[in-house]
């Protein structure tokens, strides 16, 4: 079985090139910004025309329309000829093998191999205008790029889990994530919130949402290393919205309405010191989340229930 | 630093603007040409932070634990720096590296760090909108 698979894998490498060439056109990969020469330049001027643009071969176009190619070769020939100087015209192939644009790729590479021709030009199919011209190097630079891009947007596909709302069927979908806190953990504090974090993103739940998911999740993340043994974070993803429930098992809230005024708040200093514990954690929750529920009783522990939806299909809230 | 002043008030602030105008040192982050800063938020309680910094605001604080840096990755932060000469330990170096947050640290205070930073054009939290 394993050595089947290993040569599965370079077959279908083989065969994707194989459809890239089928499917992409001489158009999508030729050179557009074509250095031409006209018919009447000299033979003694193309070399420094060549050296210039380090090219070598290219073609040679009156008022537009493609007359012939000139290349080193034809130049070396009549260097070593040792003939008088004369426009190109006289020593450039007129005779020529050309493309057009919407020709698929393996036909190019036919022709490179029938011909062992260099270059193509690539002419307009109605009024023979030059388009662009066709190298080897064009080909193969146009297939790796297709194959970089192909490589790059099935990266982030695979990266993006948000597609799992668009294949499962069913009439209402929910993701749900748990993450459980330890408490009186402070190192560790602040990392189911960020793991979660890259969940939702990794989800496509829109950047606002997630923002405001994650700072309530952060603050009752903390609650939950200050004040408890641990608990845990459930977070339920739909498309329509987050819902975050957070649930410990002591040692509870005495008096909800006073945890819930800005300011009040029963952490010790150590807490304080490290930036938190001012009595803003429940608020800040409450202000970032579209519903909010919290449920406590003293020695058994407490739910807080919060809800997030994208703000356009909820109205205006804090 | 004139020449970080005439930027600003021209395009937008950038990290490396911040960093020139407070002679800060950079503890992490690589590229801070290319971080646009839309925002100042300057606070040593991480509850404030959370509950008014927007997204793409600069930190600037006194407190050098981990959970500042923690702080930044929920609030969208883009850069925090240190004031009043503080370095930050180990750990908080760390967790910027892993969650892509730019450190710095100044010998300034912080009145001086804002002032400076707000003087050369740029916004407090309530001045700009967005979530």
């Amino acid at each position: 079985m394993s050595d089947k698979e290993i040569e599965v894998g370079p077959e279908e490498r083989i065969s994707k090139t194989q459809e890239m060439v089928y499917e992409m056109k001489v158009g999508d990969v030729m050179t557009r910004k074509v250095i031409t020469v006209h018919p009447k330049t000299f033979m003694s001027e193309l070399r420094e025309i060549l050296r210039e643009n380090r090219i070598s071969g290219l073609p040679v176009v009156d008022d537009g329309r493609l007359v012939g190619l000139v290349s080193l070769e034809d130049f070396i020939k009549w260097l070593a000829d040792r003939q008088d100087d004369c426009p190109i015209e006289a020593k450039m192939t007129g005779k020529l093998e050309t493309l057009h644009e919407d020709d698929p790729l393996v036909l190019a590479v036919g022709k490179f191999e029938k011909t062992g021709l260099g270059r193509f030009p690539v002419v307009d199919r109605d009024r023979g205008r030059l388009a662009g011209i066709l190298t080897k190097g064009d080909v193969i630079e146009g297939l790796l790029k297709k194959l970089e891009i192909d490589y790059h947007q099935e990266e982030i596909y695979r990266h993006r889990a948000s597609h799992i709302f668009e294949d499962i069927e069913a009439d209402r979908t929910t993701l749900l994530f748990q993450y459980d806190v330890k408490g009186q953990d402070f190192k560790q504090a602040g990392g189911s919130s960020s793991r979660l974090k890259r969940t939702l993103k990794r989800l496509g739940v829109r950047p606002d949402v997630v923002r405001r998911v994650v700072i309530a999740s952060y603050e009752a993340e903390m609650n939950l290393v200050v004040f408890t043994e641990g608990g845990k974070i459930l977070a339920r993803v739909r498309p329509s919205g987050v819902l975050l429930e957070v649930e410990d098992s002591g040692p509870g809230i005495a008096d909800i309405q006073k945890a819930l005024q800005p300011g009040y708040s029963t952490a010790p200093d150590w807490v304080r010191e490290l930036g938190f514990g001012a009595g803003m954690g429940l608020n800040n929750i409450q202000n970032t989340s579209d519903r909010f529920d919290i449920q406590s009783e003293p020695g058994k522990g407490t739910l807080l229930k919060v809800a997030f939806y994208p703000k356009e299909e909820h109205g205006d809230t804090g | 630093m004139a020449d970080a002043a005439l930027q600003c008030g021209i395009t937008r602030m950038t990290l490396e603007d911040v960093r020139k105008l407070l002679e800060a040192e950079v503890i992490v982050g690589s590229s801070l040409e290319q971080t646009p800063v839309e925002m100042g938020c300057g606070a040593d309680l991480m509850s404030d932070v959370l509950a008014f910094a927007k997204t793409g605001a600069l930190l600037l604080t006194g407190l050098t634990n981990a959970q500042v840096v923690r702080t930044g990755e929920m609030a969208d932060i883009v850069g925090i720096c240190f004031v009043r000469g503080k370095r930050p330990p180990e750990e908080t170096v760390n967790l910027a590296v892993t969650s892509g947050i730019p450190l710095l640290a100044t010998q300034l205070p912080m009145f001086e760090s804002c002032g400076r930073l707000y003087g050369h054009g740029l916004k407090g939290c309530s001045e700009v909108c967005g979530s």
